[in-house]
This record gives C-alpha cells, structure tokens and sequence, in this order.
C-alpha cells in the first residue's frame, strides 16, 4: 500500500496562517504559463493519460444512485480500458485501476463487496456532504459509521462559515475530530473553494486543514458553480509544498469537479510535477475527482492506439 | 522509451516543433537574401554576404547581404521618395495596410515563430505566446493611430524618413515596435535588423509586399554595425531610433548631433526587482522566473538585480534554487523547454567572464545541475548571492540569464538601492500593501514600473527608460511623439544672432552701483571666478556689470537643485499657486522690467509693456497647466491599470534665447519648473541682466531655494559644462547651431534628454509655437506603472 509516512497533523500555528500571501493576478499568470510551458506528446501522452486515468476518483454522488447502478461504476473502476487497448499500449501488466471509487455512506456496503481485492480504494462523502451543516456530533458519527462500512478514505466538507469568520482554532478542532474518527481510514478535507471567494482564504484553509491531519486537501464538492481551475489548484499545492518543506510530510491534493478533458488532466499532472515533483504524480498523493473524465481519456488511448479520432459508444460506460 | 518505462519515469519527453515550413521558406530563396528597397528584393552580383545560422545547434540558415553604402543610398532615396505620398494619405488608408500587416502576420504566425526561434535561439513558447502576439498588437494597435491622427495628432506631423537599427534579442517584435508607430505616423523607414537575426525581418518584407505597401515605405538593409553606421550618418534622414547597447547609443548620440535628426534610444539597464516581506513569495519567484529568465536574460528590461528584504532572504533564496532547478534548457523548438540558447558563442562568451568577475569579488554562485545539450551555445540559469553594490556584477549589465541579489531593510533603502545604477529602465515590485507599492511607484528611477508582475509589455503603453537606458517611449500615444513633430516645426526660421550693444557713453553709471549677482539656492551669490562683463543699452550706456560665471558656479547651481527635490513631490496646486504669484509680483513690476528691455532691447515703450503682460499671462498658462497634465490610463488587455504618469525630468539645464529677453525666459521657466522640474537658467547674453533682475521677483513669489537657479556668462560655455554633468537630467538649449551640436554631443555621456532648437528662432508672442504640449512634453517623461489587481 503506501509508502508515505501519513501526516500526524501538529499544533495550530496561526503564524503560519496568517501570514499567509496570494496574489491573484500572479497566480493566473502562472497557472496560464503551464500549457506553454511544457507539452506531452506521442507515447508520453499515452503513458501520462494512464497516469491520469490511475488517479481518478470515479463518483457519483447523485440522489438516484441505486445498487446496480454503483455496481456498473465499480466495475468501471476495476477494468477502466478495453482489454485490446491497453494491450496495444502494451500494458496489460500494469492492472490499471482507477484511484479509487467514491459514492455517499449509503452505497458503501455494496461498493465495499463489488470491490473487493481490486486494490480499488473506496471514498464515501461525509460529514452532511454537500453543506456541512449537520450537527457536528452526527458528522462525526458519519464517519465512524463509513468507515466501518469499508470506507478506506473520507472526504469531508469543512465548515465554510468558520473560513468566512477566520475562525482557525474551530476550523481546525473539527478537522482534527473528523481526522480522529477517521482511523486508519485517509481524509481528504473539501475546501468548497468555489464559495470562500478568495485564494487567501483557500490558502489559509489549506493550512489549518493539514494542520489539523488531513491527508488530502480537494477543492470541491462538484455542486458549487465554480469547482477545480489551474489556479486555485496552484494555490493550494503551493501550500501543500509550503507545508511539506516545513515539517517534511507529503499531503495529497484532489481537485473535484470540471475536469472532463483528457487534455485538462494532463495540465494538472503538469502543475503537480512542476510545484510538488515526481511524488505527486501517484493515487497516493493525488487524485481526480471526477466522472467523465475517464471517458475522454479511452478515446485518446484509442486515438493514440488506431490513430483514428475514437467515438463514445465504443467505450463501456461507466 | 514504452509507456510501461514512462508510466514510471513520467519525463516529458521531446515535443518539437515543426519547422518544415520554415525550412521550406529557406529553400525558396536559395538560402541566400538580398536587401528589401522599394518594395523589391535586390541581389547584387558584387554583394557580399555573411552567414546566419542557429545558435543552438550551430547549423547555418542563410546567407544575407552585407549591406553597402549603395545599397543605403537606394534604401533612403526610396524612402524619400515615398516619404511625401505616404505621408498625405489619409489615417485611414494608412490605417489599412497597417491592418493587412496585423492580419497577414496572424495568418503566418506560426511561420514566423517557428523562424525566430530557428534564427535567435528563443524557446518556440516565447516567440509563439510573447514575440509574435505581441508584433500582431502593434500593428492592429496602431493601425488605430494612422486613423486617429487627424483626431487626436492634428497638430503634430510625421518627421519624414527613419532609420531604424534594432537588436538581436527581440528580432520581429523589435521591428514592429519601431515599423509600426513610424507608419502609423506617416513616416518611411529604413530599417536595420541585427545581423545575428534578420530572417524574420525578410519574412516581414514578404508580408509588406503581400499587403500592397507602397513601394519605399519600408525598406529593409541587411548588414553588421558599418551598414548601422551608414543609415545613422546619412544626411537625408530625419530620424533615428536605436534600440541596443548603451555604448553604441552614445555613439549614435554624438553622431547624430547637431544635423537635426530627431533621436530616441532605447538601451541597457540593471532592472530592480523588488521583493517586500509582505509579498507572496512564491509568485514572486514566478516573477522573477520572468524576469530573468526570460529569453535567456537576453533582455534589456530584464529584472537582474534582485533586492529582497533581509528578513526573508534567506528562505526567499532557498525557494529560489529550489524553482531554479525545476527550469529546462535545451532546443528552443522543444515545447517543453524554459530556457533556449544564447544568440551567438561572443555573448555565451562574456556572460561566462562577467560571472567569473563576481564570483572573484565574493559572490557565491549557484547554478543547477542541469545537463546543457551539446553542439549548441548554452549557458545554465545562474544566481550570484553575497553581492555587494561595489561589486562590479551589481553594476554592469550581463546580458544572459545570471541573477544577482542583495538585500534591504527598509523601503527607502530599497529606493535606494533601486537607483543606485546608471540604468533606469524597469522596475518590479512586489508587495501585498498597496500603499508601500504605490508610495515605491514613483520613487524609483524607471520609465517602466511593474507592480505584482514583470516584463508585461503591450502596444498601447509606452516602453522607454531614463539615464543610460535612453530616451523616448515606443507603444502608447507618448510612442506615437516619438515619430511625430509639431507642424509649425517646418516654418520655423534660423535666428539671427544678437551681438551685444558696444559701450558709447563713458561714465554713464548710475549714481548708486547696481551689483545683480548669480541666483543660487535661492541666495545672491558672487561669480567664484571673479570675472564681470559690462551690460551695455542699446544706446550705448553702462547698464551693469553682471558676473561671469564658471563650471564652478555650474557646479553650485546644480547642487542647489539636488537639493531642492521638495519641488519636484509637492503637489501641483502647490506648484500653481507659487507661478500664480510670480505673475503677481511681475505684475507688480511690469513698468519696471518694461524700462529695462526698452533698454536692453531698444524696443518702444510699447512692444516692451506687450513683453511683459505676455510674460505675466505665459505665467498664468503654465500655473494653469501645473495641475492638468493629466496623464492617462493606458487601455492594455489586462485586468488592472496601467498608469501612464507624465514625471519631472528632475534637474533642467535651459540655456535661453536672445530674442525677447525677458518672454523667452520666463517661458521656458514657467514650463519647466510647472512640471516640477529645478533649473539652472543660462540667459542669453543680450538679456542676462533682465534675468537677473527676475531673481527678486522670484524671491518675493515664494519660489523654494534651489527651484530656480540663475548663471549668466558665455551662453555656450556654460551650456557645454551642463550638458556634461552628470547630475543634469535634461538639457534645454535656444541658441546657434554651434551651441545645439556641442549640447548634444557633449550630452552623449550622461544620455540627457536634450532639446535644442538647431539655431532656429521662434516668435515667443506667438502661442501655437511658444507655449503648449511640446514644451510639457520636453519637460516630463512618461512612467507607465503597470498594477493587476484582483482579489
């Protein structure tokens, strides 16, 4: 399984927090710069979707989800390719997955059996995902009760209103309860930063959830209007790279929610090599969370296979 | 390499550009160009030629012609010849082949990308994302300026024909920057593109002959810097703008002087990169990636010297090698490479020896380990801490990717530090509090300021430095003056000069001595030479004895100034109010100084009250104007503001003209100081004493000390000691041609802004020639302050 030291979390240090800086229009800047500034061609593409493809969280997180429904999904996960294109790619042996499967509380138990040896992680939202605002003891309670229904990681949704009024010491107390009942089960803390307006005010969350012993830091739920972009993507890893380089632990980071494009992931795994390095660019530190961008990704596969432009129909849905 | 391996590795791999195209446009001209005049390629059987090729593999593109004083000949009879049709086309015609350029270089831009890199080195990504987007803007922008000319530049016309001498670094953006504001304005060229790089420049020609431009606007003469001197000294043309060393402008500067040619000079600089402790690091860094390695450092504006704030330095600079060993160098075509090749194996050469020279001084180097491909002319990103401002890597452009970096304390030691160069060209400065940001804005010595970001350019601002990085702006309407000049110009005629009045009537002294003494920081004071001259009336009588001053009296006046930079940061309805009450107090005095040029002049009592009620409303013009001189908001395509603020040249000298003794003065005064500038005023001899008598109007108008100093003496000897000064920003010469031609020479070594007027005299009575726009112009420079904002 993994071969990161998982982050203990540490004391609030609010110095860390508050000083921290962004500038807007340099943080843009930057993350416009990638898809100039490096380029993935040919068998590096190929090599570089399947990276993508490893790192997906496939989802669905929808009111109508039912058994059979999920079932389709994990079986997505577990055989993400058509069996003749990744022998084409030549590589079979590499038993691609998806990162992980990730669905509400409620499908974790048959997910969990469906599952099973797939080396497939399961994700279940929690704590009164999407809002938060459930009471705070049930959202602990929450996830207790997934993780014993066979929930390898959580992804969590912060208290949006505590970022608002810079509240860290709540913010953190609660992220470091969820982290506690957590186990050996990983979190993941959704910053929601489509609704805390400003990059200061992901990068002071970012801080203080790592702090608090997360293991990834994700932007989005997928409901807010603005999910994962470049550049809050950019702001975050800096701050995973801050953090890293002051206390020397390694947390993942998810972006969620918009990412369609095979093209569009591999600018991600270009900023996470670019600001983190080669370590960034596995499941254990990284993941999409996403849903259809598995399917444009097998298109480019068999694009790159046939040299033929690929259809959807040809592709298992998930 | 399997996918099984690079699953693993997860390297980018290779991504090179395609450059069959390019090859291809080689192949069609035999790999061998002649000169571009009037409107055709000409190839000369006796040419000779010298190769070009491509730095970073040391292949060889194309041969190009060397060009020859014939061929410089033809080029400017050309552009002559085109010059008068040119220019009396409407803006919007000439507005049109401007479009049809902007267009068809869109249409071929990647051709012209791919190209550039091939012939300078520069990775695909700059030439692609920055050089060729950015020619495209200037030639649509100004497109948009050969419309508005007769809108917004109806009193301005073109110069006439413009030799244009530009750089390798920015091949076609460079040529853009110069080719389209010119035509915009109405003016035909003479171009040419340094002899490392002239493929794009042919290229261009291509697209010139495409969109139909009448033949002899654009001429382009391939060739080393003898082919440059060539188009510098000709006598049939009227301007020259240089973009490229400072050693070579001062060249071009002592050349060009005293035959008339208009002149702007974009040279080197030492840019100040700024970084507070409030700023947000990491984008800084990201800044600074920009800044410096950008085009292999190859950039005149290029953010070398880095200056951060002592508190953060250490950690700043632990971040910094860590994101310097993330950047890739290699083949400029690879679309994954950061860093390209340097243009030629000489430049290669002398950053390698500068860096030496630093680390002997103390710096401590760093580079990254990075493989540098071979067979190519590479040169790795490199930082030099532990620099000191004596260190002579501190001081001295270096031209390639090398970084230096010393700290500060506080903001006025980064001031300080910013300006200690002989440069002035750009500054960044990074801060999170806009007040500090602002406050910094205006105290650095730059023509270009760059807040929270770097290297931003665009067409409709102005690019352009002060001190030895040159004078005069490209991209904005400030670019568009530098090919423009006011229409009454043509009409102006040559003065005739005014000898003195000889002494007639022995022992007609006033009863009591009169002893006007020079006016310096606002304190009488006595010639150091010792030395008086008579002032003798037009009938002949003593009037005085003035003093005669020396370079040392030169020397106190300008130190007076230097002292009196209050004037220059207080507030312009301060400065209003003080020229307010100058006219007040001449006023006061009109029947006075009417007396004295009746005097002085032999004018009737008549034409000499119309001097001095002039005088007094000249005085009321420019307090009108000390507040309105506005400046603009430049409309560029960013999310922020770029301020275009009109700045003080700082320290004027102004020699004055003989005619009107005392309008000529005042006029030339009230213009300057309006703008916040201080003075060191030379009167002309014929009206020395009348200045003199102004200093006590001057001391009862509450003028600060300094503000306004008065030297009177041989016209041109001290002219020549002020155009040498250093300290002496600015230099404003009415005099003969003899004394316009030593001015700017001698102003050759500061790089002073200089105006002179070529021996030609001006009707001082006249508004449309003695007062307005041009004088405000030559009395400020432009400052563009580019701020993104967004929270």
């Amino acid at each position: 399984m993994s071969t990161i030291e998982r982050n203990p979390g540490m004391p609030l240090n609010l110095d860390w927090v508050e000083n921290t800086q962004v500038n807007t229009s340099a943080v843009e800047r930057r993350a416009a710069s990638y898809s100039g500034r490096r380029s993935v061609k040919k068998q590096h593409q190929a090599a570089w979707l399947l990276k993508a493809l490893s790192c997906i969280d496939l989802t669905t997180l929808s009111g109508d989800d039912t058994v059979n429904r999920v079932r389709r999904l994990c079986n997505k996960a577990k055989n993400p390719v058509r069996k003749e294109i990744l022998k084409a790619l030549g590589v079979e042996k590499l038993n691609i997955t998806t990162g992980a499967v990730c669905v509400y509380h409620e499908m974790l138990e048959a997910a969990s059996g469906f599952l099973k040896g797939s080396g497939v992680e399961l994700a279940a939202v929690s704590t009164g995902f999407p809002a938060g605002l459930t009471p705070f003891d049930m959202r602990v309670e929450e996830i207790r009760r997934s993780v014993a229904a066979g929930a390898t990681e959580i992804d969590i949704v912060i208290s949006r209103r505590l970022v608002f009024v810079q509240d860290w010491q709540k913010l953190y107390d609660e992220v470091k309860q969820y982290r506690e009942a957590c186990g050996e089960a990983h979190l993941k803390t959704i910053l929601a930063t489509g609704e805390l307006a400003t990059f200061r005010n992901v990068a002071k969350a970012s801080m203080v959830c790592m702090m608090a012993g997360a293991d990834f830091i994700k932007t989005s739920t997928g409901k807010e209007s603005v999910n994962a972009t470049l550049p809050v993507s950019l702001v975050m890893v800096r701050q995973i790279r801050e953090y890293y380089e002051r206390t020397g632990y390694k947390i993942g980071y998810k972006p969620a929610g918009g990412i369609s494009k095979a093209k569009d992931s591999l600018m991600y795994l270009v900023l996470m090599k670019e600001e983190l390095g080669r370590d960034w660019l596995e499941p254990e530190l990284f993941r999409f969370g996403a849903s259809s961008l598995l399917g444009d990704i097998e298109r480019q596969l068999e694009h790159h296979v046939t040299g033929k432009y690929s259809a959807s129909f040809r592709h298992a849905m998930g | 390499m399997s996918i099984m391996k690079i699953f693993e590795t997860m390297d980018y791999g290779l991504a090179p550009e395609n450059t069959d195209e390019a090859m291809n446009w080689l192949k069609e001209h035999d790999r061998k160009f002649g000169q571009f005049i009037n409107g055709e390629f000409i190839k000369n059987k006796k040419a000779s030629y010298f190769d070009t090729s491509n730095p970073a593999n040391g292949e060889k593109l194309a041969k190009i012609t060397q060009g020859t004083q014939k061929d410089v000949d033809m080029a400017v009879t050309a552009a002559n010849i085109a010059q008068d049709s040119w220019s009396r086309l409407s803006g919007f015609q000439r507005a049109k082949y401007l479009y049809s350029i902007a267009r068809l270089i869109q249409k071929h831009s990647r051709l012209f990308a791919v190209l550039e890199s091939l012939d300078n080195g520069k990775p695909i990504r700059e030439s692609r994302d920055v050089d060729i987007p950015l020619v495209i803007r200037h030639f649509y922008h100004h497109a948009g300026w050969a419309q508005l000319m007769e809108d917004k530049l109806d009193d301005y016309e073109a110069i006439g024909v413009a030799g244009q001498i530009i750089p390798w670094n920015f091949p076609l953006l460079m040529m853009a920057w110069k080719i389209a504001p010119a035509i915009a304005a109405g003016n035909c060229v003479v171009m040419k593109p340094a002899e490392y790089t002239s493929l794009t420049a042919l290229l261009f020609a291509e697209i010139c002959q495409q969109a139909g431009l009448p033949k002899g606007v654009v001429n382009i003469v391939t060739g080393d810097g003898k082919t440059g001197a060539m188009i510098v000294n000709h006598k049939d043309i009227n301007k020259i703008a240089f973009t490229g060393s400072t050693a070579v402008g001062r060249l071009i500067r002592e050349q060009t002087a005293g035959t008339g040619k208009k002149l702007t000079l974009e040279l080197g600089g030492k840019s100040a990169f700024i970084v507070f402790d409030d700023a947000d690091v990491d984008s800084a860094i990201e800044g600074l990636v920009d800044a410096i390695w950008f085009n292999q450092g190859q950039v005149c504006c290029a953010g070398s010297r880095l200056l951060v704030q002592e508190s953060i330095a250490d950690r700043f600079h632990e971040k910094l090698i860590a994101r310097m060993s993330k950047l890739r160098i290699g083949n400029p075509l690879d679309k994954s490479i950061d860093i390209g090749a340097i243009v030629d194996e000489s430049q290669k050469t002398q950053i390698a020896e500068l860096v030496k020279v630093g680390v002997e001084e103390g710096a401590e180097l760093f580079q990254p380990e990075i493989t540098l491909p071979e067979g190519g002319c590479f040169y790795p990103p490199t930082l030099l801490t532990e620099v000191d401002t004596a260190h002579y890597v501190a001081q001295e452009e270096i031209f390639g990717p090398v970084l230096v970096s010393m700290t500060f304390r506080t903001p006025n030691e980064a001031v300080a530090l910013a300006n200690n160069t002989r440069y002035g060209l750009a500054c960044s400065i990074w801060s999170e509090n806009i007040n500090l940001a602002m406050d910094m804005a205006p105290k650095v010595i730059a023509g270009v300021v760059w807040i929270n970001c770097t290297n931003q350019f665009d067409a409709a601002a102005g690019f352009g430095g002060k001190k030895e990085s040159g004078f005069g702006r490209e991209g904005g309407i400030e670019g568009m003056y530098a090919y423009l000049k006011p229409k009454y110009e043509r009409k102006l005629k040559s003065g005739k000069e005014q000898k003195p009045f000889v002494l007639k009537i022995k022992n007609s002294m006033a009863t009591v001595d009169r002893t006007p003494k020079f006016y310096i920081g606002g304190k009488q004071a006595r010639p150091d030479g010792g030395y008086s001259q008579a002032v003798v009336s037009s009938k002949g009588e003593l009037l005085a004895h003035i003093g005669k001053g020396n370079r040392k009296d030169i020397r106190n006046a300008v130190e007076a100034t230097t002292k009196a930079k209050g004037w220059t940061n207080t507030t312009a309805h301060n400065r209003a109010q003080v020229l307010y009450f100058i006219a007040e107090n001449l006023a006061l005095r009109a029947e006075e100084f009417s007396t004295h040029i009746q005097s002085l002049t032999g004018n009737n009592k008549k034409d000499a009250e119309k001097e001095v009620y002039a005088s007094i409303e000249r005085l009321f013009y420019y307090a009108a104007y000390a507040d309105k001189l506005d400046g603009a908001v430049h409309t560029v395509p960013l999310r922020g503001v770029v301020l275009a603020m009109p700045e003080a040249n700082g320290i004027m000298g102004i020699v004055c003209p003989d005619e009107n003794p005392l309008l000529g003065f005042v006029s030339l005064m009230a213009a300057s100081i309006s703008m916040g500038n201080r003075v060191v005023m030379i009167p002309s001899q014929a009206s020395a004493l009348m200045a003199l008598e102004f200093y006590q109007v001057l001391e009862t108008s509450d003028v600060p000390a300094g503000v306004v100093n008065i030297i009177t003496g041989d016209k041109n000897e001290l002219a020549q000691v002020l155009a040498d000064h250093y300290e002496v920003e600015s230099i404003w010469y009415f005099g003969d041609q003899e004394g316009s031609t030593m001015v700017e020479k001698s102003s050759a070594a500061s790089l002073k802004r200089t105006w002179v007027n070529n021996g030609k005299s001006r009707n001082w009575f006249d508004n449309k020639v003695a007062q307005g726009l041009e004088f405000l112009n030559q009395a400020t420079d432009v400052k563009n302050i580019w701020t993104p904002y967004g929270e």
